[in-house]
C-alpha cells in the first residue's frame, strides 16, 4: 500500500560472536601451558674413563652428605634434618670459631654428595637446593661486607670476585644400589 | 478523529552484549601471548619438586627438554610403571641421548652452542637410579649445562 514501508536496515545479529570467541578461547586454553622456565642450574664435572686422581683431602675440609634410599640425611657421620641443612652447611664453609674438624678456609672446602639408587629424585634436590642455599647467602653475605651492596648490584668482574673466594665445589659420587627400584 | 499514537512501551532497554565478545577476544589474547603449544603430549608424569635457588631459562631456543617420569595411565600398559625418559614425543633410553643432542645442537648457531642448555623435567617420585644413568651420559655426550626444572618457594630460614 502505497510507499513501501521503510525497512530499517537490518544489523548482523552479533550474539554468536561471542560463541566464536569463546570456542577459540578454550581450544587455546586445552592445548597450551604457561611454560615453566626456571630451575636449579646445575654444572656436571667433565666426563673422564678413567678414575679421578687421588687427591689428599684433609676430611677436615671435606663435608660429606649422604641420603639413604629412605630420603634420610647423614652428615657427616650424624643425622640431620633437612630444615638443618644450609646453616650447618653455611657454618662449616665459612667456619667461624676455627674449629679444627671444619673447614681450614672457605676455598679449600668441598661437599661430596652421594645418594642412593632408591633414593626419591624429590629429596636429593631439596639437598641440592639447600646446598646451593647455603652458597648463594654466603656469597650474598661476602657482598654486602666487602662492597656494601647486593650482589645482584655488582658488576661481573665483582661478582667472580666474590664467587672465587668462596668457590662451590659439590662432588657427587657413584650412587650405592641398596634401594634400587626392582 | 485525531489519532492517537499509542505511545511506545517503556520498557528498560536490556542489557547490551555487544561488548562480550571483546571481553572474550582480551582473554583470547592474552592466553595466546602468556602460553605456548603444547608440541608435544607428554607421555608421563611429570610434577616438578619445589626449589629456592632458581635460575630462569633465558633463551628457548638453547634449551632442549628431557621428561622423566612414570608413564601416564594411557601408557602404563605399553611402557610399565617404573621411571621412563621421554625425548620429544616418544620414550627413550639413556643410548638415545646423544642423537637427541646432536639434533638439536645442529639447529643451533655454531658461536652459541656452548650456552646450551639442557632442561630436565623429573617427576618428585622418579628414583635417582635412572637420573644418575641420565647425568652420566650427559656428561659423555658432553652436555655439562643442565637446568633442574622446580617450581618457586621461599627459602628456608
Amino acid at each position: 500500500m502505497g510507499k513501501g514501508k521503510n525497512r530499517g536496515v537490518s544489523e548482523i545479529n552479533a550474539g554468536s560472536m561471542a560463541d566464536i570467541a569463546f570456542l577459540l578461547l578454550i581450544f587455546f586454553l586445552v592445548t597450551t601451558t604457561i611454560a615453566e622456565d626456571k630451575g636449579v642450574l646445575v654444572k656436571l664435572p667433565q666426563w673422564s674413563e678413567e678414575p679421578p686422581p687421588e687427591m689428599k683431602l684433609n676430611s677436615r675440609n671435606v663435608y660429606s652428605v649422604l641420603v639413604n634410599a629412605q630420603n634420610q640425611l647423614l652428615i657427616r657421620g650424624e643425622q640431620m634434618r633437612i630444615e638443618d641443612l644450609k646453616n650447618n652447611t653455611k657454618i662449616f664453609i665459612a667456619n667461624p670459631d676455627k674449629r679444627s674438624d671444619m673447614s681450614e678456609n672457605p676455598q679449600k672446602a668441598i661437599i661430596s654428595i652421594k645418594n642412593d639408587r632408591g633414593t626419591k629424585y624429590k629429596t636429593y634436590l631439596e639437598v641440592y637446593n639447600e646446598l646451593k642455599a647455603a652458597y648463594n647467602e654466603l656469597w650474598e653475605e661476602a657482598a654486602m661486607a666487602k662492597f656494601g651492596k647486593n650482589i645482584t648490584e655488582l658488576t661481573n668482574a665483582q661478582q667472580k670476585e666474590i664467587k672465587d673466594g668462596i668457590p662451590l665445589v659439590i662432588s657427587e659420587a657413584e650412587p650405592t644400589k641398596f634401594g634400587e627400584e626392582k | 478523529m485525531s489519532k492517537f499514537k499509542k505511545k511506545q512501551g517503556n520498557v528498560t532497554p536490556g542489557i547490551s552484549t555487544a561488548s562480550l565478545p571483546d571481553i572474550v577476544f582480551m582473554l583470547l589474547f592474552f592466553f595466546m601471548v602468556v602460553t605456548k603449544m603444547r608440541d608435544t603430549e607428554l607421555m608421563v608424569k611429570v610434577n616438578t619438586p619445589q626449589a629456592s635457588e632458581l635460575t630462569k631459562l633465558e633463551k628457548k631456543t638453547l634449551v632442549n627438554f628431557i621428561f622423566v617420569g612414570r608413564p601416564t595411565d594411557k601408557f602404563k600398559s605399553k611402557a610399565g610403571t617404573k621411571p621412563r625418559i621421554q625425548l620429544g614425543d616418544k620414550f627413550a633410553t639413556t643410548d638415545d641421548i646423544p642423537l637427541f643432542l646432536e639434533k638439536h645442537k645442529v639447529s643451533v648457531a655454531e658461536s652459541q652452542r656452548q650456552s646450551i642448555i639442557s632442561s630436565l623435567k623429573v617427576d618428585v617420585d622418579v628414583t635417582m637410579g635412572i637420573i644418575g644413568d641420565l647425568k652420566t651420559s650427559l656428561r659423555k655426550a658432553g652436555q655439562l649445562k643442565v637446568n633442574y626444572s622446580a617450581k618457586k618457594r621461599e627459602r628456608t630460614k
